[in-house]
């Protein structure tokens, strides 16, 4: 008795049911939102906290040494108590952090009102804020494009290699090798030395001569030299990817030699070149800073991170404020960059993602 | 009238270099010398044991590896220049045997199925191109929203689908299957068969089935091509050559093939062959299989049979076929 009534309970007629909605039938078809395995790497590098704040970091150091240059008080170059035609103040001298020297005291007594020198000053009078935010400009910029043309050359040389092969690769090769082969620090400060004077010359008067023919010649170095290890690199992933038989699939749907290299190869080692180019930055800059320790980096009075360390190496027992301060805003640089290029990696490799 | 051949192979070489030493270059014969037709809407398969070439056979019909001589006749119009290779790209395909290497890990399922469609510009603008996407997906029994997923995110029966779609996306006529369901469950590789054979109906497809496991070729193929060390031994209907196989090698493979009865099973004799296959870089002289043949003769040492029609279809290369029956 019991099961018959459960049945009539249950039973339904065809007047019980009413036809989907539009909108009802667009819910159950609902897609995930298609989107790109970048849009998708974007989400993931989001959601990592360590990263993003790495990210965070380096965003605003760049824009603090693009942007605090234009309305700070005081210029990286002027050294203050130094009038024309006057004897210099010598009080403006090596001041220790947010003190004022003698002139100034007196313009504060007088109720003016003076911008404090939040690091002090350097032994020329210098202040040492806006020297250091000048310098980490500097270093960022030759780090990114020292960088950049490593990266452009040694991606475009090292898959052309790997994914020719043979012949072609066996010439790149041997000159990777020579190139290898030549020792780095004596081809660095050779190189800085000679086209110092080599580009000096024809540089005046162009839109290159305010960056430095120092500078300039550090980036060809860069490009001559370091883009031997990124082609090596890239060539070895691609030797191994370009077996793979998702390769010889798209070759069965008629892809050309171009298109597997960018569809297939090159976002299938991305992670690695992310993280080689991640680290070639701090390598850059720690170039720029030995060679400026050497008197070959940027053309004084204009400061780098590395040449503001070496030259507080002279009053390290008095000053040391003057190594760590420059020393600390490199480390951080490094460390960000290291972070932030871990993240894009787990970001963008969804194999370890699972 | 004769039937039309979609494809005909004829005398077709594949030859790797290897080089051994400074001065000398060895080739490895992977495939020596193959002609054969595949008519329109049959299924051709393609066995051999590890190593003899059948895969290398299948790439180089395609195109994939050039051919070191001979050449592939496709609707009666040699396949040789660029033009004509690229034209042929869309009319013949492939679906490769890993399921897993075989798909781009970077790359959404949608974007798989639709790469011969991108690299060819086949389709007019993104809306088309999605529509036949997910035609394709609906077709190989996917479910269309898992179009954005990654190949990874599916299992091995998924991806094979996915394989397949690919395969289709161009409208091709001819389909080589390496091995499409060996790196498969044998529950998943029914589906994945039946789907084929659906396909072949709805879709008028000419397959090449490569494959190792015989009871799959026998359920699929309308005729088999047996190969030994890059050389086709026998060319027969699929009943035929399993039911009353000619070639020696071809009676010692199919005796190899399991039979579910038991009672069935025990009154078979396997014929054991001796011995290894042998390296292809070093092929025996005259005919490949005479050191492992037990009806090997003088002559089998000495010269290298030739594919010949003993009766109508049954195409067999042994010298001594005829008095061994």
């Amino acid at each position: 008795m019991e099961a018959t009534q459960e049945t009539e309970k249950t039973a339904l007629s065809a007047a019980d049911f009413e036809p989907a909605g539009q909108e009802e039938k667009a819910y159950m078809v609902k897609m995930r939102p298609q989107t790109t395995a970048f849009q998708d790497g974007m989400r993931r590098l989001r959601k990592n906290k360590v990263a993003m704040v790495s990210f965070i970091i380096i965003v605003l150091i760049t824009i603090a040494a693009l942007v605090i240059p234009i309305f700070w008080p005081y210029q990286y170059e002027s050294m203050l108590g130094m009038t024309p035609g006057k004897p210099v103040d010598p009080s403006f001298q090596n001041l220790s952090p947010f003190s004022y020297s003698t002139t100034e005291q007196a313009r504060i007594a007088a109720g003016e009102k003076v911008f404090p020198h939040i690091f002090g000053t350097d032994a020329s009078g210098r202040d040492y804020f806006i020297r250091v935010v000048y310098g980490t400009r500097i270093s960022l910029a030759v780090g990114f494009f020292a960088s950049l043309i490593v990266l452009v050359i040694g991606l475009l040389v090292g898959s052309v290699s790997g994914y020719v092969g043979g012949k072609v690769d066996l010439m790149i090769m041997r000159i990777v090798d020579i190139i290898y082969s030549l020792p780095d620090m004596l081809m660095v400060i050779l190189l800085a030395t000679v086209l110092k004077t080599a580009i000096g010359d024809s540089l005046e008067g162009t839109v290159l001569a305010r960056i430095g023919s120092n500078i300039i010649s550090l980036f060809i170095v860069f490009a001559l030299l370091y883009w031997v290890s990124m082609a090596r690199l890239v060539r070895g992933q691609i030797l191994s990817l370009r077996e793979q038989e998702y390769v010889l699939a798209a070759k069965a749907a008629g892809a050309r030699g171009g298109w597997v290299i960018r569809r297939h190869l090159i976002p299938n080692c991305v992670s690695v070149i992310v993280i080689s180019t991640a680290l070639q930055i701090p390598n850059a800059i720690f170039t720029e800073s030995y060679l400026s320790f050497l008197g070959l980096g940027v053309n004084a009075p204009m400061p780098s991170l590395g040449s503001l360390a070496s030259d507080a190496l002279n009053g390290i027992n008095s000053y040391p404020y003057r190594l760590v301060i420059p020393a600390l805003v490199i480390s951080l640089i490094v460390l960000s960059l290291n972070l932030f290029g871990d993240g894009l990696r787990d970001a963008f490799d969804p194999k370890l993602n699972g | 009238m004769r039937e039309q051949a979609l494809l005909q192979i004829r005398n077709l070489k594949q030859y790797f270099p290897i080089s051994s030493g400074f001065f000398s270059t060895q080739y490895l014969k992977a495939v020596d010398d193959i002609s054969f037709d595949i008519k329109e809407g049959e299924t051709l398969g393609l066995v051999g044991e590890s190593g003899c070439g059948k895969t290398t056979a299948g790439r180089t019909i395609l195109q994939l590896y050039k051919p070191t001589a001979g050449e592939v006749i496709y609707r009666g119009t040699p396949v040789r220049t660029r033009q004509e290779i690229a034209a042929f790209r869309q009319k013949a395909t492939m679906v490769f045997q890993d399921p897993y290497s075989s798909l781009d890990p970077r790359m959404t399922v949608a974007d798989i199925i639709g790469e011969p469609l991108d690299v060819q510009n086949s389709t007019e603008n993104k809306i088309a191109r999605r529509e036949r996407i997910l035609e394709l997906m609906d077709r190989v029994g996917l479910n269309s929203e898992h179009a954005a997923r990654y190949a990874h995110e599916f299992s091995g029966g998924q991806r094979q689908r996915v394989g397949i779609a690919r395969a289709l996306a161009t409208k091709p006529d001819f389909i080589v299957c390496d091995e499409p369901v060996s790196a498969l469950d044998v529950s998943i590789q029914a589906q994945i068969v039946n789907m084929f054979e659906e396909l072949q109906e709805q879709m008028k497809l000419t397959y090449l089935f490569i494959a190792h496991d015989l009871l799959v070729v026998r359920h699929i193929s309308d005729r088999i091509a047996v190969m030994y060390l890059g050389r086709l031994v026998e060319l027969a209907e699929a009943n035929e050559i399993c039911d009353r196989p000619l070639h020696p090698y071809t009676k010692a493979l199919m005796s190899a093939v399991p039979v579910p009865d038991p009672k069935e099973a025990r009154k078979n004799k396997r014929i054991a062959l001796n011995g290894e296959i042998p390296s292809p870089l070093h092929a025996p002289k005259g005919c490949p299989f005479h050191t492992r043949c037990p009806y090997a003769a003088a002559a089998c040492k000495e010269s290298m049979p030739q594919l010949e029609e003993i009766e109508t279809g049954r195409f067999v290369a042994c010298h001594r076929v005829r008095e061994i029956h």
